[in-house]
């Protein structure tokens, strides 16, 4: 309730601009839904994993981190991506477990065939975790618009790799441990407001409206 | 979430059995019940609700949330009859109360006068099934109208010279425009277009209920927890309802129709949602179930007397499959447009729409749109090349992460929507070998681009760029036009038409082979028109309810 409540202030307070009037009238279920949809659980760290023990959980975090990884801004680390990763595994995306559990046998495999030296994969310097893991990535990732089938689901780094990038831009506000406090979104440059008013950027900012052209011909 | 009070058993013969509750089926089950006939719409997916709708792009798009599921119903894709088909997910629909006009972007552009009438002013192209429809502009324009004021469509009456005739301007004024659409409209009008603001079917204006649009920004793919898209979920639905003679139930896949001695239909066998099944009794059904599911279903429903399908004696149920094309293609500009913002679309231009064949050398046209329809993950993994990061961006690693944050709030997507042509091999048919989870036997695309169509992508690819080019975008590219696998707009499979050996249903939407079996929604459509086919089929909708009344009150239902 505390959280529905914070939420409530938050979305008052944030649309400026709006009365909340205005909302009143005219967001009848908006409220609602968004006070059920918040869950400040994702502001802070899980308390433990569900389903990785804490040497698995590095490494994944590892390879998420060359896929996003950490410079002037957030990277995966930052997002916990790991525990989106975790969470998945531990509900929806249980199917993917073995996946994971011979992907990453694989991985520390590969690791040690290309760098003896290197104990396991999050040990390895950050150019050797990039040659590591385009060696894996050899069949391309998928670029298919939404819906559309993915025929390398079934490949464990475009797996993680998918995974790794729902876990940095999921909405924060879902129940799944992404995106920790936005961090994600602010990377990519997304507001983390629940409403919009334009103007929205930069080239609408002076239109003055549609107006019909100077000489418009006859219809044909 | 709440259901209607309505409730009837399923040994009580109702007057309509309508199966699916989408962009048809929702609007037939309004207008039949406020005819005064008892109705029970069978929707195989969820009934879901405004408080169930969320941001959450992972469930929502990537695992299926509001959409058919490839691994619970699977299907297989072929391009000819001679190839051997493979799995393969071929499209997606809508999979609760609502339908596809739940998720879908909600473009609004009527069909024009040449849509009906292309055959005759074209001729015969060979390769094709291409025909006029038994019906024409004219009839339909008052549905049209009846579409934009019943279900809330945002649009500017006039702003296109090539817009068809209308007998009334849009209830409310077009949604906001977005960066994206100023620059498009700029470039547009240079090059001496006519670019416009889209007609939505997203309100503009607070409507009794429903809130006007806020601009969320997660709209294509989700449904809108303000009731802001015109869904029949957020308005014909409730009408329905409100009627008290009208059940929605939801949850109930419909895999048989079955039929009596006499060769009439009874009433539709369902699985519910612990897979028993059961026949809801009717005087008549109506399929509503969109261009796959319906010629599935009377596929599924063979029997003695009907061995290939019901009302196939055509052998034409799920044959001139025609999916609409068009490339897209993207710009990167210097400054946020920060179009992630809003609905999709706010400008689109109708400069294409009918083309000379003469001058062009294919038949076919099309429209153009500024857009912007990809929540962040989508954005991110649609990458590399196709509409959204530009082409050769690597897939992950320290590059792929800053073309990630430079460019999402800095991309304008050019989406092209164009003709497909009726080409008899494509199709849906039933797959001899793979069974979705239910059992029953997975549907099977056969597709392959008619010629003129893929000459027609070249074109619009042509255009994109030429729009493009008009800009001062840092980057640009447009997406190679090649044949597709896979589909978002399902039509022609159930064809309208007067010739019972050249089509599946008559001009009242009645199959020519059942006297009580009447088919609307995608699969209805003879043409494919240029690539926004809601609109049609809930004008087509609204028009079938008036004729299959006036058939029922004259007893032509009865046996």
């Amino acid at each position: 309730m505390q959280d529905a409540l914070s939420r409530r202030r938050f979305l008052f307070h944030s649309v400026s601009g709006i009365s909340a009037t205005w909302i009143a009238t005219h967001w009848p279920a908006a409220l609602a839904a968004a006070q059920h949809a918040h869950n400040s659980a994702q502001s802070a760290a899980p308390p433990g994993f569900e389903f990785f023990t804490p040497d698995l959980a590095a490494e994944v975090a590892a390879v998420a981190a060359r896929i996003i990884p950490t410079d002037e801004t957030p990277g995966a680390r930052e997002a916990g991506v790991v525990y989106f990763i975790d969470r998945a595994l531990a509900t929806f995306a249980r199917d993917d477990r073995k996946l994971y559990a011979e992907g990453m046998t694989e991985l520390q495999a590969r690791a040690r065939e290309m760098f003896p030296v290197v104990e396991k994969f999050s040990v390895a310097t950050a150019e050797q975790q990039d040659e590591i893991l385009r060696s894996l990535d050899k069949n391309g990732a998928s670029n298919d618009r939404p819906f559309r089938s993915r025929p390398l689901a079934q490949n464990f780094f475009e797996t993680l790799r998918q995974h790794t990038i729902a876990g940095f831009l999921i909405d924060p506000d879902s129940d799944l441990h992404g995106n920790r406090e936005g961090v994600g979104w602010r990377v990519i440059g997304r507001e983390g407001e629940h409403v919009f008013q334009p103007p929205f950027g930069y080239y609408d900012k002076d239109y003055r409206g549609w107006q019909p052209a100077a000489a418009d011909p006859e219809k044909k | 979430m709440t259901t209607g009070q309505t409730k009837y058993r399923t040994s009580d013969e109702v007057d309509f059995v309508i199966v699916g509750s989408g962009a048809a089926g929702g609007v037939l089950a309004k207008e039949l019940s406020t005819n005064g006939f008892r109705a029970v719409v069978l929707e195989q997916g969820p009934y879901l609700t405004e408080a169930d709708f969320t941001h959450n792009e992972f469930a929502v798009v990537n695992q299926n949330q509001l959409t058919n599921h490839p691994e619970l119903q699977p299907t297989t894709f072929r391009k000819t009859p001679q190839d051997k088909a493979k799995r393969h997910r071929a499209y997606v629909h809508g999979r609760m109360v609502g339908g596809s006009s739940v998720h879908f972007t909600a473009n609004y552009w009527r069909f024009h006068e040449i849509d009906f009438i292309e055959r005759s002013k074209v001729g015969p192209i060979p390769g094709t099934g291409f025909c006029d429809w038994p019906i024409t502009y004219e009839d339909l324009e008052p549905y049209y109208t009846k579409v934009e004021w019943e279900i809330g469509v945002s649009g500017l009456a006039g702003a296109s010279p090539f817009d068809p005739p209308r007998s009334k301007p849009y209830p409310m004024p077009p949604l906001p425009t977005k960066s994206g659409g100023v620059i498009f409209e700029r470039a547009a009008r240079k090059l001496g277009w006519h670019p416009f603001p889209a007609p939505m079917a997203i309100l503009s204006q607070a409507r009794p209920g429903r809130s006007a649009c806020i601009n969320c920004g997660f709209c294509e793919s989700f449904g809108c927890e303000v009731g802001a898209k015109s869904s029949t979920l957020a308005t014909v639905i409730r009408m329905a309802e409100k009627t008290g003679r009208c059940e929605i139930r939801p949850n109930c896949y419909v895999h048989r129709i079955e039929t009596s001695a006499n060769g009439r239909v009874i009433g539709a066998a369902y699985f519910d949602e612990k897979r028993n099944v059961h026949l809801q009794k009717a005087k008549a059904v109506v399929v509503c179930a969109n261009g796959a599911e319906t010629p599935r279903l009377l596929l599924l429903s063979a029997n003695k007397e009907f061995p290939n399908g019901l009302a196939n004696s055509s052998g034409l149920v799920g044959k001139y499959l025609m999916i609409n094309s068009g490339p897209s293609g993207a710009g990167v500009f210097e400054h946020p447009l920060n179009d992630y913002k809003g609905f999709a679309v706010s400008r689109i231009l109708h400069d294409f729409y009918e083309l000379d064949p003469q001058k062009v050398g294919f038949c076919g046209g099309g429209g153009l749109d500024a857009r912007f329809d990809l929540a962040p993950i989508s954005f991110a993994l649609s990458g590399g090349g196709y509409d959204t990061l530009p082409p050769g961006t690597p897939p992950w690693g320290k590059e792929f992460k800053a073309a990630l944050a430079h460019n999402y709030t800095r991309t304008l997507q050019i989406v092209s929507h164009g003709t497909s042509l009726p080409v008899e091999n494509n199709s849906f048919s039933l797959d001899p070998d793979l069974k979705d989870a239910w059992g029953l036997p997975a549907l099977r695309m056969t597709y392959k681009d008619h010629p003129d169509d893929l000459k027609l992508g070249a074109f619009l690819h042509a255009r994109i760029m030429e729009l493009l080019d008009a800009t001062d975008a840092k980057q640009k590219w447009a997406s190679p036009v090649e044949e597709q696998d896979f589909a978002y707009h399902l039509l022609g499979t159930c064809r309208m038409g007067n010739d019972p050996r050249t089509s599946v249903i008559n001009p009242d939407h009645r199959t020519h082979d059942i006297k009580n079996l009447f088919l609307c929604d995608g699969s209805t459509l003879v043409t494919s028109g240029r690539g926004q086919p809601t609109m049609t089929i809930q004008a087509l909708a609204y028009r079938a309810a008036d004729r299959i009344t006036a058939l029922a009150k004259r007893g032509d239902l009865d046996a």
